[in-house]
């Protein structure tokens, strides 16, 4: 039995309200809306809020719309109901997909766009119940100074584990972020920071409120693979997000993104001289698993071999670009 | 605080304070300890009920957000004393074994049957994916959901 800490409840009629809370409150405060991450990680302690503010009336937030080719997404659209949409699994099918690989039916139904957007990192020394980490001694994520996985670091390695973001940033996609006095708009590829305490730009106070896909990302080639122990439940131990634009000429550019192994997705550099012109097919992803393999190196952060899973690597860019290919 | 959930149909008023699951609302304020308390963490889909028509786990859901919301739970399946026949079919295929699992399968497994009455074997398993059986009897389960469908499917 794990019993959540004791908090105060907030349940705001609209986004304004929310917003308004935060705007004075948001050190004390986590924003809670399918609760699938929030809150097992209360029940770990690792967040010990004043206020839990919970988004679940927060209608305005729940919208899939098309405007001029965009695809606009409201962050509290459920992962199941994406994993569905006609729309997107017509024409983002990647997103469908990695949306339809988030845990188990129960936590898609429950799990939110926007959650799984801003999920926190995970790691071995990190999720785990207080005990467990007060045994071991507390790690620098969370009521510690020391990092587990790396012993001299300074810096958390804890693992982004997100299924969407690799995903939405292969699709080139922004979010619209709000506070109590304005909002901007961030590219999923630069939302992300590499520090696993805290790894996105959101500022306290802020709120995502909408996820766009540009009409510009239409008919790309695009694919999503994940690698779980399980295939159910499981959060990835790694995951390769890819898109390509392919006309008669052959690819005229690709986005290849391999995340859960450390703190932020990677995207792989050095792409567009190697697949400009060429046709999707072994051969490219072959030459892009060798790209990525060198470019990874995971670490021991989640409980399975680090060895294994930088091996992986090249199988599931290989698959990625074959299933994006349409190669049998 | 006053918590109003509607469960099985009925409106019921308990007191809980903010840090409740609906899982422990149930169990411990309501008296319906048929949703099961396992992993406690979102991981093991013992505590699966169905929320506006879709599988959820009441372990991760606090009590207070889930007010407004249709709820049905395991204690909610049989009609009139008369067991749904997806109970009746986990008993022929000896589906239950522990029988600790049971009651979160059986959730998800209606609120499958519910939106698609004919489903395929892989649309089943992809089904209950979330819910572990430690006895492992996957397969018998698989066969009584199959069979439960077959025989909705034979009644008028």
């Amino acid at each position: 039995m794990l019993t959540l800490p004791a908090f105060e409840w907030l349940r705001p009629a609209n986004l304004d309200d929310a917003l308004a809370h935060l705007a004075n409150h948001a050190a004390e405060s986590l924003v809670v809306a399918g609760g699938t991450d929030a809150v097992p990680n209360l029940k770990h302690r690792l967040h010990e809020p004043r206020w839990i503010v919970h988004l679940g009336r927060l209608d305005e937030l729940r919208f899939v719309r098309e405007s001029e080719g965009a695809l606009s997404i409201g962050p509290l659209v459920t992962l199941s109901a994406i994993a569905r949409h006609e729309g997107i699994r017509r024409d983002f099918p990647s997103l469908a997909r990695a949306a339809s690989l988030v845990a188990s039916p129960q936590i898609r139904n429950m799990g939110t766009l926007g959650g799984n957007l801003c999920l926190d990192t995970r790691c071995t020394y990190y999720n785990q119940t207080y005990f467990w980490r007060d045994a071991l001694g507390f790690c620098l994520k969370k009521d510690g100074v020391r990092c587990h996985v790396v012993p001299q670091g300074r810096r958390c390695v804890a693992a982004h584990s997100s299924d969407v973001s690799p995903v939405l940033i292969s699709l080139d996609a922004s979010v619209d972020i709000s506070n109590a006095r304005g909002s901007r708009t961030v590219p999923v590829d630069e939302f992300f920071v590499g520090d696993g305490v805290h790894n996105n730009v959101l500022v306290p106070g802020e709120l995502v409120t909408r996820v766009t896909i540009p009409a510009a990302s239409r008919g790309l080639r695009a694919a999503y693979q994940k690698l779980r122990p399980r295939a159910a439940i499981d959060f990835p131990m790694l995951s390769v997000a890819f898109a390509a634009r392919v006309s008669d000429g052959g690819c005229e550019h690709a986005r290849l993104v391999v995340s859960a192994l450390g703190a932020k997705p990677r995207r792989i550099g050095g792409l567009d001289a190697l697949v400009k012109g060429r046709p999707l097919d072994d051969a490219l992803g072959e030459a892009l698993a060798e790209a990525a393999y060198r470019q990874c190196r995971p670490l021991t952060n989640v409980a399975y071999d680090d060895a294994y899973r930088h091996e992986m690597v090249p199988v599931f860019v290989r698959r990625a670009v074959r299933e994006a290919g349409g190669i049998a | 605080m006053l918590c109003r959930l509607r469960v099985n149909g009925e409106t019921r008023d308990c007191a809980v304070v903010p840090h409740t699951t609906l899982l422990e609302a149930l169990r411990y304020a309501l008296g319906l300890t048929g949703s099961k308390q396992g992993c406690d963490k979102g991981d093991c889909g013992a505590c699966t009920v169905v929320i506006d028509g879709e599988s959820a786990l009441s372990c991760i859901s606090i009590a207070l957000a889930c007010e407004g919301r249709d709820i049905v739970t395991i204690e909610g399946l049989a009609r009139n004393g008369i067991p749904h026949p997806l109970q009746d079919a986990l008993d022929v295929t000896g589906g239950a074994q522990c029988g600790f699992c049971t009651p979160g399968i059986l959730m998800s497994a209606w609120a499958l049957l519910e939106r698609n009455p004919r489903p395929s074997r892989d649309e089943i398993a992809l089904a209950l994916s979330g819910n572990l059986c430690r006895c492992t009897g996957y397969t018998k389960i698989i066969d009584a959901v199959e069979l439960a469908a077959s025989q909705s499917a034979e009644r008028p």
